[in-house]
């Protein structure tokens, strides 16, 4: 079973890359890998009502994403946000953001996101389970990635998710603005 | 009794007037205390509570100047002066015009923030913002323009209030009493 998905994975980045003499080998494929702030992206966006919405992004975030060559679904990826670093473009609503309104980065300082399961959905997608850890409070949430390319000891993958931010004592302005958060995350990591 | 007659104010007069000194006054104590508090969070649910108690207080003032004009304007008591008589209904007009204004500033300047942050009264429905241009300037003007226009309607509101006291205590007429019931026994309140 887990090779087929890591041969799924393997076929698909090759399709994805377009070039069969950069195919990855299954061996290739597994290993651990260090998200890298150059070419990875973590943007989310709120709606209001009457439509548009509130959009930002964090700049500062470390992680790693381990590929279990063995088994997919003991795969971990595990991530720390740096909430100080969100962006909306609007310097008075990354102040509100970062106050005690929303992420309160006096007191807390990171968001933490530990996976717990991986389970393949697709040929290219899998749902990533895991423990989201926000201003003291954690819920178990889950988020959509699909690979998108592995290639010189890279590999990249774009990843989706909607949290409620009421669970994490973030939910000043609702029902004006939604209580769900959508993200929209790129990330690539160098293997190593 | 409902409506005013010539010598004294009906219930809906006497209910409007208390009920929008009321808010009037409560709207400039919330005003100071929201742009103080240190707390982003509380401050922000404060704003939209001061935003909505103004839209009420808009919708009440509207529909008391139709009342007025409505209805019959009671005379002033006989021993009134000739420049008190004049002067009175100019600080009157005054008084409908802040009523009017204060509010009406405030819709603006939720109208050309550029943080665009809807208005929901009470979270019942969205009032629409004002078809205005959206600017740092717009909105640093208007926050200016709000504040000083509050200010003004509270001086004048003070200056109302005395007036009253000095028609109550002073020249001990029915200037005070018939704004509390039309059924105060005018004859008790004639000066000695």
């Amino acid at each position: 079973m887990s090779l087929r998905i890591l041969s799924a994975a393997t076929l698909i980045a090759v399709g994805l890359l377009g070039d069969t003499a950069s195919a990855v080998a299954l061996s290739d494929a597994a290993g651990r890998y260090a998200i890298s702030n150059n070419g990875s992206s973590i943007r989310f966006a709120i709606g209001k009502i009457g439509g548009g919405g509130l959009n930002g992004a964090f700049g500062q975030f470390k992680g790693t994403i381990r590929i279990d060559g063995g088994d997919i679904g003991r795969s971990r990826v595990d991530l720390t946000i740096f909430p100080d670093s969100v962006g909306t473009g609007q310097g008075r609503v990354d102040a509100f953001l970062k106050s005690d309104a929303v992420f309160d980065v006096a007191n807390s300082r990171q968001i933490t996101f530990r996976s717990t399961s991986v389970q393949r959905t697709g040929d290219n997608s899998a749902v990533i389970t895991g423990q989201l850890t926000a201003r003291g409070h954690t819920f178990t949430e889950k988020f959509t990635a699909e690979l998108q390319g592995m290639k010189g000891g890279q590999i990249s993958f774009h990843v989706s998710g909607k949290v409620f931010r009421s669970r994490y004592q973030m939910d000043v302005g609702t029902p004006i603005y939604s209580n769900i958060v959508a993200f929209d995350m790129q990330f690539s990591g160098r293997r190593g | 009794m409902l409506r005013n007659t010539d010598t004294r104010y009906g219930w809906a007069s006497i209910g409007l007037h208390w009920l929008i000194a009321l808010l009037f006054i409560g709207q400039f104590g919330l005003g100071l205390v929201m742009v103080r508090i240190a707390s982003q969070r509380i401050a922000f649910e404060l704003i939209q509570l001061h935003k909505s108690f103004g839209f009420l207080l808009l919708g009440l003032v509207l529909v008391r100047i139709g009342w007025r004009l409505g209805n019959a304007s009671p005379e002033l008591p006989e021993e009134v002066g000739p420049m008190e008589r004049r002067a009175a209904p100019a600080v009157h007009v005054l008084l409908y015009a802040v009523q009017l204004v204060v509010p009406l500033s405030g819709w603006v300047l939720v109208s050309v923030s550029v943080l665009e942050i809807p208005s929901m009264p009470f979270n019942l429905f969205v009032m629409p913002h004002l078809p205005l241009q959206v600017s740092d300037a717009a909105e640093t003007f208007w926050i200016f323009g709000h504040k000083w226009l509050a200010y003004a309607g509270i001086a004048l509101v003070v200056l109302h209030v005395l007036a009253a006291l000095r028609h109550h205590f002073w020249l001990r007429d029915v200037v005070l009493v018939r704004m509390i019931s039309p059924f105060f026994p005018t004859s008790a309140r004639k000066p000695e």
